[in-house]
């Protein structure tokens, strides 16, 4: 076990734990943050989406060790005093059906919109293929994306 | 004055009662008497009606959802249907969701019956509710309870007098139940809520990541365990060694939890070797070091192909018959033009996004569960008569279900980790990883099936014999059970609707050889894609339309009667008089998908569309699929259902299981496949067992809800039969290749 120190949410966490624990489970196990998902523990399924300095990650597949100085944001941290653009236009489409994959979609979400203000139908492919809902919702989250940039470029 | 007391919402009430102004803000009230409105009473008063409610002085409306939500809205619609009944204003409902208790009625989510089942119930709750509160006001005022009508949280008399739905809760309380004859149900045009889009409860907490999922829940000195289960379903534990594993830092215990081994079981877990960590990645390191010699049991040879072909044999000679008009065989024989055709349809696993898993905590002779779990009254007696508890000492608290689709009414793994706790004294959270979850699931029984369709010299269709052969979901746990049950053939073959004069469904025995289990519409998946598919080449034969060959072969628009036509039919556990399975209801969402997709319209080359329809779960629907094949790859621009459910309650989440189920057909249709060999399945993760991904979803998908004030019936299943059929059917279009089997390859 190793005391490991980085920025979580904006906010210097500390934890102990074995160097090759994933972020996943630190979050989750050392520091009680459940929003983030346990999909398939192999970067297959996008539903432990978090932000390593702004680049969407999966958080199953990154060792504690790997994060040293950079800055982790989890679906708990996008917020900033009012829900971020993109939990609004989830919201306005009624997106999620069982809801446990979408902290990821969210994530991945956000991340695409801040390298791309106008995503085209291709470009949502490409960027949330990686995400699997199984309820299904992706027609909403496409809508959902598309509302998000509108608003935001308008 | 009076109007700012009457517009303080409840939660600056709140805050200012807890600031001890409660008198002064409730005298100023009282002293507004004269002009009639009381809106609050007694903070502490209650009244709890029934089961489902409770109103106390606040005017705070608390409503119980006694069924799992699982994605479907359903803790959302049902609340939805008494407080509409009830009149209550929406923003002072708080849902709670129920413990597993058999106070609250049927608890199973499953079977796409939850609002068919509780609509009526949830109306009366309401409006019995709603009655009370009436003639508590009317008590109040002095005048009959005709005079008083509850509207928005209130009572208002023709005086324009108001009673708040708060002020008149100890006083409906004291009240006896009315008479049947006393309630009065809303009529269509009074519904506030039905009908009418309302967003899920938990949509916010679940765009936050505040929602609690089965491993959300927080529970002091909890362990996490993971247990390494018989890779052979039946199999056991030999030996095993836990040298390595007790060397992980963090794991605290390793040990064997036994297994029935054969027969399978519905509620049982499958045995293994436990490791008991301080943390998750514990665990699994724990799990990765242990050493276990296997004895693979009666399943060991199993191979899903081989077998695949075994039930196609079968499904090739002559079967049990099961229904039988005319004689099909010899009309077979006198056809001048035939169709026959083969299908095979592969086991599939539900995984669901969140993986089966728990929390328990066994302690003092008692034990509580925390699980996402689709029947919680099933796990509460699986896990007392697996911990030896009487079922007043098991409590079984649903979390929200990171998906179900069937896997999570099965107890096992709920049942697992109450043993585990008891085991070994923790509180324990249960984790199966996606291999656990792919390698250990109750699998969709895999289906071989003929069908032989003949047409006599004028093109009309006058013979029809449908062969099925699939392991019953019943053999899992009973090896006598080997043929499919009345129930499992009435899920496409027994209720073949066509009006055809010679009729034989037959079926034949087979067992399982892996856990079968139900997964979202069970075996409509197989028989509505053999039957939509052989459809589509009938039409061909015949020289018409497609759909026009449906509307053809459907007859005159009548209510079928089924159970004339096989003794065995199954109406999903109700009466053809109260849900018939009416041909015009069927006719019309065949014509209202041809409008929605403007069918029959010219495609661009490479694209085509596909028409099948299908009844289940006692709904009726129709589904259109547009695909563009480009570079040897399956594209579907656009998907488009016309449904006919009775009264759609929550309308917009109708749609979205419409949505969704698409896409879980499209799962089906393109993507998924378990296959077993000597006994062990070969699929682990979502790299080799693979599902719909956003690329390979239909980029659209329109839904018409057909109007109606029928009885409510299902919507989360029945959107699933009819995709890949009409998905195989547009792929002909454009390759000109007849697909027999699912996954489609292209």
């Amino acid at each position: 076990m190793s005391a490991f120190k980085f920025t979580l949410n904006q906010k210097e966490v500390e934890v102990d734990a074995a160097e090759d624990t994933p972020l996943l489970w630190v979050l989750r196990d050392n520091l009680a943050m459940t929003g983030t998902k346990f999909g398939c523990g192999k970067a297959l399924c996008g539903a432990c989406t978090v932000h390593l300095d702004g680049q969407p990650v999966r958080s199953c597949s990154l060792p504690i060790s790997a994060i040293g100085e950079k800055k982790v944001t989890t679906i708990e941290g996008i917020a900033n005093g009012e829900l971020h653009p993109v939990q609004k236009s989830w919201i306005a489409e009624d997106v999620p059906q069982c809801g446990y994959c979408q902290s990821g979609q969210i994530m991945t979400a956000v991340a695409l919109l801040n390298n791309n203000s106008n995503p085209t139908d291709e470009d949502i492919d490409e960027a949330m293929a990686g995400n699997i809902c199984r309820c299904g919702t992706y027609v909403r989250i496409r809508r959902a994306i598309k509302r998000a940039a509108k608003e935001g470029n308008s | 004055m009076k109007d700012k007391i009457v517009k303080i919402d409840r939660r600056t009430f709140l805050k200012t009662t807890s600031i001890s102004a409660t008198g002064l803000l409730l005298g100023m009230h009282f002293s507004c008497t004269n002009t009639a409105k009381k809106l609050m009473g007694d903070p502490s008063a209650n009244f709890s009606p029934n089961v489902y409610l409770n109103i106390n002085g606040s005017g705070d409306v608390t409503i119980i959802a006694h069924r799992s939500e699982m994605g479907t809205g359903i803790k959302t619609s049902l609340p939805l249907v008494l407080a509409d009944e009830l009149e209550v204003d929406w923003e002072k409902v708080k849902v709670v969701q129920a413990v597993g208790d058999a106070k609250y009625g049927d608890q199973n989510t499953d079977g796409s019956y939850s609002v068919r089942m509780f609509y009526p119930i949830m109306r009366k709750a309401g409006a019995t509710a709603r009655r009370m509160l009436e003639q508590a006001a009317a008590n109040e005022w002095k005048i009959d309870v005709s005079e008083c009508k509850a509207k928005n949280h209130e009572v208002i008399n023709s005086d324009g007098d108001v009673l708040g739905f708060g002020y008149l809760a100890d006083k409906a309380a004291l009240l006896p139940m009315p008479e049947e004859h006393e309630v009065k149900l809303k009529s269509p045009e009074e519904f506030k809520f039905i009908g009418k889009k309302t967003s899920i409860v938990d949509l916010e907490d679940i765009v936050t990541g505040k929602a609690i999922f089965g491993l959300d829940t927080k529970l002091e000195g909890a362990k996490v365990a993971l247990v390494k289960r018989p890779p052979v379903a039946g199999g056991k534990v030999k030996s095993f060694n836990a040298d390595a594993a007790m060397q992980i830092p963090g794991v605290q215990k390793v040990f064997e939890i036994t297994s029935p081994g054969f027969p399978l079981q519905l509620d049982a877990p499958l045995g293994g070797v436990v490791v008991v960590a301080d943390n998750t990645w514990a665990a699994m390191k724990g799990r990765n070091a242990l050493k276990v010699v296997w004895d693979n049991g009666v399943n060991g040879n199993y191979d899903s192909d081989a077998y695949m072909e075994t039930m196609m044999q079968k499904a090739k000679v002559k079967g049990k018959v099961r229904r039988k008009q005319g004689d099909a065989d010899k009309a077979l024989q006198a056809a001048s033009k035939k169709v026959e055709a083969e299908f095979r349809v592969h086991h599939l696993s539900h995984a669901p996004m969140e993986t089966p898993c728990a929390m328990a905590h066994f302690k003092d002779g008692k034990i509580e569960v925390w699980a996402p779990t689709q029947e919680p009254q099933w796990a509460r007696g699986a896990v007392g008569g697996a911990v030896g508890l009487e079922e007043k000492n098991v409590t079984v608290n649903v979390t929200l279900l990171g998906g179900g689709f069937g896997r999570k009414s099965k107890p096992d793994y709920v049942v697992e980790a109450a043993i585990i706790s008891r085991e070994s004294g923790f509180p324990i959270k249960l984790l199966w990883t996606r291999e656990d979850d792919i390698q250990h699931d109750y699998y969709h029984a895999n289906c071989a099936q003929h069908i032989s369709v003949g047409l006599d010299e004028s093109g009309a269709v006058n013979a029809w014999r449908h062969r099925t052969v699939f392991p019953a979901i019943g053999s899992t746990s009973n090896a006598k059970a080997n043929e499919p049950s009345g129930a499992e053939l009435s899920q496409g073959v027994l209720d073949m609707p066509y009006d055809i004069p010679n009729v034989s469904c037959e079926s034949n025995n087979a067992s399982a050889q892996v856990r079968v289990g139900w997964l979202r519409s069970v075996a409509n998946i197989n028989h509505a894609f053999a039957i939509g598919c052989v459809l589509d080449e009938v039409a061909e034969k015949r020289g018409v339309d497609p759909a026009q060959n449906l509307l053809d072969l459907l007859g005159n628009d009548r209510n079928i009667d089924m159970d004339a036509l096989s003794k065995e039919f199954w109406n999903y556990s109700e009466k053809l008089e109260e849900f018939p399975w009416n041909t015009a209801r069927f006719r019309n969402v065949i014509e209202e998908v041809k409008k929605l997709s403007g069918w029959g319209k010219s495609m661009p080359a490479g694209s085509a569309m596909g028409i099948a329809a299908h009844r289940s779960f006692l709904s009726y629907v129709a589904c259109v699929v547009e695909v563009k094949v480009e570079n040897g790859k399956v594209k579907i621009p656009k998907a488009y259902y016309a449904v006919d459910c009775g009264v759609a309650v929550n309308p917009e989440r109708v749609k979205a299981q419409f949505e969704g189920g698409a896409v879980f057909g499209a799962s089906i249709g393109l993507k998924s496949k378990i296959t077993v060999k000597k006994g062990i399945v070969q699929q682990g993760n979502f790299d080799t067992y693979e599902v719909a991904r956003i690329t390979d979803a239909p980029v659209e998908t329109e839904v018409f809800i057909v109007p109606s004030n029928e009885k409510p019936t299902g919507v989360g299943e029945p959107p699933v039969p009819p995709f890949a059929p009409a998905l195989c059917n547009a792929l002909y279009r454009v390759t000109g290749k007849r697909i027999r089997q699912l996954p489609i390859t292209v």
